[in-house]
């Protein structure tokens, strides 16, 4: 007989924090390597870098609020927020970058907040903002698809840039602006859309090489909603604010405003909208209430995109939407049992 | 039949019902001694009617009182009362309680029963009897049913439900009395009709126990009932609570505050119905009932007819003992609801429905550590009472009591499916039974502070109209004492009557003793 007393319920447990975030990973690997395959293997040195550091502070900033470290860091929530953020980082980045990003997201992003559970925003996304307005010249040489430009970094010629042991200045040919930064660029001096859309940076519906990453993201979030990682509300309402206000100015200004197509398929929207906003921890809770805040996020992103300062806007709309989270959530409380 | 409804959230969970079915149910030995506690329903303390060194006979009464909200005990068997002293009982809090102690003689006398026939009994004299046997719902919670059944009765009952529907994993002993009382099952209905007058009566089972549901059918066949039908619910837990299943037959919420027959309705359990139909039929008190034991940790598993008060280390023998040695844990109900028993010689009482016996690694130990809360919501999408359980537990763990009461915590029927669900693996139904308590805790210390500030102000009052009053009484004596010294100058003007009477005796005796001269 023991004595250990527990309260019910006596059931093996059937979910796992752990298997939850090696979900989120294996649902990361098509985009991750056709990402690699299209843009050259310098992301995977950067996801590298990322876990290494992600974990690495995370181990000391554990041990410094003497909490137990190894159930912390083989939960693979690091791990996963190191990998979103390194995606995030254009290709080819200094390793010194990645930490001092890592270490914001970990230590500011994370353990001042107390840890995985209480942070209110998104630690890759604030660990990648403030890199973006930190160091805008490492944070906008993003380079050309192999498609586009006929040739990429190798593993030796990432790693050398990486690792600094190279003269950046011999790929310049290599860089380019993105295509949504092209588009904002132009139609700022006017020229109109089917016009912007001559150049090679583009392919059929969003940026060459970028769409496919974005099918890929796509087809991983299929498989985070058919194991009910994640569920339907946030992915589809990013989305379809998104698309919502894209089409209504598409609709009234087509030369002047790209096709919903285009904003869907370019950047980080995919990715955004079912592997970012749904960070459970800085997300809504309530049904309706992720409804919201994914509307909100989509149409943030839009809105930054054609007015904001800068191409892309995903991460500001989710880290302004986490703002948000609290008063979401206290105003979309669903109706309990019984209640009148 | 009727259209099914919904509710929200719930489980689908591995039932585990074959273990304990593969036997048949089994009558239990007799025990060498029985502990019966005195209060094993909800509700008010059974003053004990025997004494030590008494004799007691089969059915009869040990113990009872005269509130409203109890039900009485009896003797399970006949034998020798040894003993009235407090023991573990079979409680989550782990607590001891007054217990009285059967010598058991194995002879099994019965007492007496008055027996007749129940079709002329009138509602309220059948509502007596079913309270003299001491009946509560056996489904898990031992609420008194003749309270019951009179408030129903007074309220009006449109819709009966009856509830074989058992959505715990394990357990099967509701599962064992359909499939061999169903006709006592289906009369006791017919009893419980004839009390409350119901519309229609709903006969729900979950639809996994197939033989249960037809062989409630066939006595419903047998023994034809006014618009009562059988209907197969799905097997989704908890649709056996009962706000659930009244959800699933009807369609409707119980609203807050109030309870079913607010709402024309009324839910009793298989279980119950049979122990009326016993009662009724027989004359025989609530002193056994069907109990499942099994589990991983148990040789036999199966389904035992036992006396109330048979110390569970007596039910563990019929079933083989443990089969892993004895690092076993012991469940009173089911792996969901069921609550942790500190040992092996707790009795069986009324609302032990099943004695689950695992193995120690096959339980979820709250080790001191678990994740983190991430916010996932998996517990918010199988609440059944459509909670947000995860800001509950922020509440709860922040001892912001009030905020949990905004969440509705009371609300919270303690089903278990947030904690089975969470991937941190939080005891997230053990804060809210810790919040639940610390909240009646203070109601009741508010409740007590409050009286005890009315008894201080009446007694600061009663001893201040005292004081006034004693000074108003002193104040007026003072005035007569002050009146008093000029009524004394007058009274010098009389004479002494003593002294004048004196005086005239000395008269007298002066003048006789002049006459003799």
């Amino acid at each position: 007989m023991t004595s250990v007393i527990v309260s019910s319920p006596y059931l093996a447990p059937g979910n796992k924090l752990k298997r939850l975030m090696l979900r989120v990973i294996v649902a990361l690997l098509p985009g991750t390597v056709a990402y690699a395959w299209l843009f050259g293997p310098g992301v995977i040195i950067n996801i590298i870098l990322a876990i290494i550091f992600a974990l690495a502070f995370e181990g000391a900033i554990l041990r410094l609020r003497a909490k137990p470290v190894m159930p912390h860091l083989t939960d693979f929530s690091a791990v996963v927020a190191a990998w979103l953020f390194a995606l995030c980082l254009p290709m080819h980045v200094p390793w010194w970058l990645v930490g001092v990003g890592m270490g914001f997201a970990m230590i500011a992003g994370k353990h001042l907040y107390g840890g995985l559970g209480f942070n209110p925003f998104n630690p890759a996304m604030v660990g990648y903002v403030v890199l973006l307005i930190s160091f805008p010249r490492e944070m906008t040489a993003w380079y050309l698809p192999a498609s586009v430009s006929g040739a990429t970094l190798g593993v030796a010629d990432a790693l050398a840039y990486s690792f600094g042991s190279a003269d950046i200045s011999q790929w310049d040919a290599l860089s380019a602006a993105t295509p949504l930064d092209q588009v904002k660029t132009e139609l700022g001096q006017n020229i109109p859309i089917d016009e912007i859309r001559q150049s090679p940076l583009f392919g059929a519906y969003g940026g060459a090489g970028w769409e496919w990453v974005a099918l890929c993201w796509f087809v991983g979030g299929i498989y985070l909603l058919a194991t009910r990682t994640i569920r339907w509300h946030i992915p589809v309402s990013v989305l379809a604010g998104v698309l919502t206000l894209s089409l209504i100015f598409y609709l009234l200004d087509p030369q002047n405003h790209a096709s919903p197509l285009f904003h869907l398929m370019s950047g980080a929207v995919v990715i955004g909208a079912f592997f970012i906003a749904t960070d459970p921890v800085s997300a809504a809770t309530t049904d309706k209430g992720r409804i919201y805040y994914g509307l909100l996020i989509g149409m943030l992103i839009y809105v930054i995109r054609v007015w904001g300062g800068y191409p892309d806007g995903v991460a500001f709309a989710v880290l302004l939407a986490n703002m948000c989270v609290p008063l979401i959530d206290y105003y979309t409380q669903p109706r309990v049992y019984g209640e009148q | 039949m009727a259209k099914l409804h919904h509710f929200h959230g719930g489980l689908v969970l591995d039932g585990h019902k074959a273990e304990s079915l593969t036997r048949g149910l089994r009558q239990a030995s007799l025990p060498q001694k029985l502990i019966l506690p005195l209060r094993q329903h909800i509700g008010d303390y059974n003053k004990p009617l025997v004494g030590v060194g008494q004799r007691v006979l089969k059915g009869e009464t040990i113990a009872a009182c005269s509130s409203l909200i109890c039900a009485a005990v009896h003797a399970s068997t006949s034998g020798i009362v040894s003993e009235i002293s407090q023991f573990p009982v079979a409680h989550p809090s782990g607590q001891a309680d007054t217990c009285v102690v059967i010598d058991v003689d194995g002879e099994d006398e019965a007492a007496s029963a008055d027996i007749v026939d129940p079709g002329t009994l009138a509602p309220d004299e059948m509502i007596q009897r079913i309270c003299r046997a001491g009946i509560v719902g056996l489904g898990g919670a031992a609420f008194p049913t003749p309270p019951k059944l009179s408030r129903g009765k007074s309220h009006g009952v449109d819709t009966l439900i009856i509830n074989g529907v058992e959505c715990e994993p394990y357990i099967t002993c509701d599962d064992m009395l359909m499939r061999n009382y169903a006709a006592e099952v289906i009369r006791g209905c017919g009893y419980l009709q004839k009390i409350l007058t119901p519309r229609k009566t709903l006969i729900a089972i979950e639809d996994n126990k197939p033989e249960a549901i037809s062989a409630m059918s066939q006595a419903l066949a047998a023994h034809p009932l006014a618009a009562a039908e059988i209907i197969p619910v799905p097997t989704i837990y908890p649709a056996g609570g009962e706000k659930q299943l009244i959800q699933i037959l009807t369609g409707k919420e119980v609203p807050h505050g109030n309870l079913a027959f607010d709402i024309g309705l009324l839910c009793q359990n298989v279980g119950t119905c049979a122990a009326i139909t016993r009662a009724l039929e027989t004359g025989e008190p609530l002193i056994s009932r069907i109990v499942t034991c099994s589990g991983d940790n148990v040789v036999e598993p199966g389904n035992w007819e036992i006396r109330l008060g048979t110390p569970i280390s007596h039910l563990l023998e019929l079933a083989g003992g443990y089969r892993h040695g004895d690092d076993a844990y012991l469940v009173m109900g089911g792996p969901m609801m069921g609550f942790a028993l500190s040992g092996d010689n707790l009795p069986i009482v009324k609302s032990s429905n099943c004695i689950l016996v695992m193995r120690e690694e096959t339980i979820p130990h709250s080790p001191g550590y678990h994740d983190e809360c991430i916010r996932c919501g998996k517990c918010t999408e199988v609440c059944p009472a459509r909670l947000l359980p995860q800001q509950l537990y922020w509440h709860a763990r922040a001892r912001a009591y009030e905020r949990t009461q905004e969440y509705h915590l009371f609300e919270c029927i303690e089903c278990g499916c947030c904690s089975a669900v969470c991937p941190s693996q939080i005891p997230l139904v053990q804060y809210y039974r810790a919040a639940k308590s610390e909240i009646r805790a203070a109601q009741k210390a508010q409740f007590k502070a409050d009286r005890a500030r009315a008894r201080f102000e009446f007694r600061e009052h009663r001893l201040l109209v005292k004081k006034q009053r004693d000074e108003e009484r002193r104040r007026l004596k003072r005035e007569a004492l002050q009146k008093k010294p000029a009524q004394a100058v007058d009274a010098t003007t009389f004479a002494d009557p003593v002294q004048a009477a004196l005086e005239r005796v000395r008269e007298r005796k002066k003048a006789a003793q002049e006459e003799t001269r």
